[in-house]
């Protein structure tokens, strides 16, 4: 029976040789890429190690020196804030384009969609550049727009660091409410016109149908589009590092400073603390988780209650 | 700043006001706002344009040049001398079609293999692909640099090509194409006619796919194209450097040539954006096809 086996598992392998050769190059790709890097920077997060020399075992003391160090928390006070708030004007704004575009109200649709895509194809340091540009203290076109009403120049940039994320939220919102309004449109262009109908010959409101109907069965498309940027947030780095003249520390006052910043900073761009790097890593990677778990959670209570108390 | 808000105050109630009195007055509107965002999009990309044709000290001026100037033949020489922009393009596209075609090649093939054929362990195997797509990359960041350290593949282009070719959204992918598009009897019939299996992936799969691969390509090429911070960690020497590094290295703290600098974003920028324009919507379903099913 063992035999058989064994010689059942060379021939199927021999049989399926072709099937087995076409999938192999992702998974010993993703082996040696992948896989082995993931597992050796959780074991590299408990050493001290410059990089060269020997490492140095330190249990979770890179873990404890983190928690301690003030600037990882200005990092990531920095990057919650900018996530958070950039994500109200790409999820609301995403939504509003994606509904007067599928209302058929106006013409030229596709004219609008691919200028509020622009950016999506436009490389992150072109736009950095252009944006430090144009929130330029002294010849910026916004301070221009301001001064207009009557407002002094403020000085996005400089300062005492504050406004950087204001100018990196706009860039972001600026950037990816396209990206999310023609997810949102597709999805919007696979319900039904029949439920619009109905809705409109009962008198619901624009409002009421976005929230009522829009919405709700957007759902899941919504969460997916969450979840990615989300992701994206503790990744954010090439923006408010090009805003900044590329300085690795954010900035005036840290201001503009994120995780993926303060990481990169660490090791290997600034420093060559890769044990502490890792461990870096691996906190902004279980955040990474624990939102993403999170947000799926969250959507799946709310379906539950909607069943619940009846439809 | 206190008349601008209340200035867009009374603009929305305006608005909101003509578009519940008549409906051409709610079309007005919505072409109103419409247009305003439109506006907002277009003008960091006209600034772009108008800066690119300035000297630095007419874009350090108030209020800033807001049509174009004549500068452009003295940008364009001074970002020859800065830069080697040239190089730079050509390093961008050796990395990005390198990746690309890899990507597309692996992809398809895995892809196809997982709706075509029936081997033990598919269902296992398609399980773990699915799963590595939920482990972030962010996690084995610095070990992945050391890596690439230790291979002796700093300042070479195959840090950046090889190890991104495992892509398992890309093999997801190409499989729900392949189970919708590509019939079994179609193989069959191939292999009845004594097509080896190579032959009948390249002569009559491939063919087929091509849809699945321009959408794939394009989501490929841009994210590859626009990538910064990988080329930032591998690629130090200026010889090697992509676009987005190239642009990063005229910025300076003090000196800056804005004029020149503006020249090389608009350079970089608009390849990618012409073909954009000339093909919005495949680009615009290529970008979004994680999202989208079809």
């Amino acid at each position: 029976m063992n035999t058989t086996k064994k010689k059942g598992f060379v021939y199927t392998l021999k049989k399926n040789k072709v099937a087995y050769a076409y999938v192999a190059p992702f998974y010993i790709l993703f082996a040696i890429f992948g896989l082995f890097p993931i597992v050796a920077g959780f074991g590299l997060s408990f050493f001290r190690w410059d990089g060269i020399g020997p490492m140095h075992f330190n249990g979770v003391t890179n873990y404890i020196n983190l928690f301690k160090d003030s600037l990882f928390w200005k990092a990531l006070s920095n990057t919650l804030l900018i996530g958070i708030l950039a994500h109200i004007p790409i999820l609301l704004g995403g939504l509003a384009l994606a509904y007067i575009l599928n209302s058929k109200l106006v013409e030229g649709e596709n004219i609008f969609k691919t200028i509020y895509f622009m950016p999506m194809v436009t490389s992150s340091v072109a736009i950095s550049i252009i944006f430090q540009n144009l929130f330029g203290n002294n010849y910026g076109i916004i301070n221009w727009f301001l001064s207009l009403f009557g407002q002094k120049a403020i000085n996005w940039l400089g300062g005492d660091g504050s406004l950087i994320k204001v100018a990196v939220i706009v860039m972001f919102a600026w950037k990816w409410v396209g990206w999310n309004m023609v997810i949102y449109l597709a999805g919007m262009q696979g319900i039904s016109g029949d439920i619009y109908e109905a809705a409109k010959i009962d008198g619901a409101s624009d409002t009421r149908v976005m929230f009522s109907i829009v919405i709700p069965l957007l759902k899941p498309i919504i969460v997916f589009t969450i979840v990615q940027s989300s992701i994206g947030m503790f990744n954010l780095f090439t923006e408010p590092f090009i805003l900044t003249n590329s300085s690795w520390t954010g900035g005036v006052n840290n201001g503009g400073l994120t995780l993926m910043m303060y990481l990169l900073n660490k090791a290997p761009q600034g420093g060559n603390s890769y044990g502490y790097a890792s461990a870096c890593a691996y906190v902004i990677t279980i955040m990474i988780v624990i939102i993403s778990v999170f947000v799926n959670k969250f959507s799946e209570e709310k379906d539950e209650g909607r069943r619940k108390y009846g439809k | 700043m206190k008349t601008l808000l209340i200035g867009i105050l009374i603009i929305a109630v305006v608005l909101a006001v003509i578009s519940k009195i008549h409906p051409i007055g709610k079309k007005v509107s919505l072409y109103i706002v419409l247009g305003f965002i439109a506006l907002i999009m277009l003008i960091p990309f006209y600034m772009m344009f108008v800066m690119a044709t300035h000297t630095t000290s007419e874009i350090y001026s108030f209020p800033p040049a807001m049509w174009f100037g004549t500068n452009i033949v003295t940008n364009l020489k001074n970002m020859i001398q800065a830069v080697n922009f040239p190089l730079s393009f050509l390093n961008s596209c050796i990395v990005t079609f390198g990746n690309v075609i890899l990507v597309l090649f692996f992809c398809s093939i895995g892809g196809y293999a997982f709706a075509v054929y029936q081997f033990p362990g598919r269902k296992v195997l398609f399980a773990v692909l699915l799963g590595t797509m939920m482990v972030p990359w962010t996690a084995g960041i610095i070990p992945w640099f050391i890596m690439m350290s230790k291979l002796g593949w700093l300042n070479s282009f195959q840090a950046l090509i090889i190890p991104s070719c495992a892509n398992a959204f890309g093999i997801f992918w190409m499989r729900q194409y392949c189970q919708n598009n590509v019939p079994v009897s179609l193989v069959e019939a191939a292999r009845i006619d004594g097509c080896s299996e190579w032959t009948i992936f390249f002569r009559v799969i491939a063919p087929i796919l091509k849809p699945a691969y321009a959408s794939l390509g394009i989501m490929q090429f841009v994210n590859v194209w626009n990538d910064f911070m990988q080329p930032l960690m591998i690629l130090r020497r200026p010889e090697k450097m992509t676009l987005p590094l190239m642009l990063k290295t005229m910025v300076g703290d003090r000196g800056t040539d804005y004029g020149a600098l503006m020249f090389a974003s608009t350079c970089a920028v608009l390849p990618l954006l012409i073909a954009f324009l000339s093909a919005s919507k495949f680009f615009m379903s290529g970008l979004t096809s994680g999202a989208v099913k079809e």
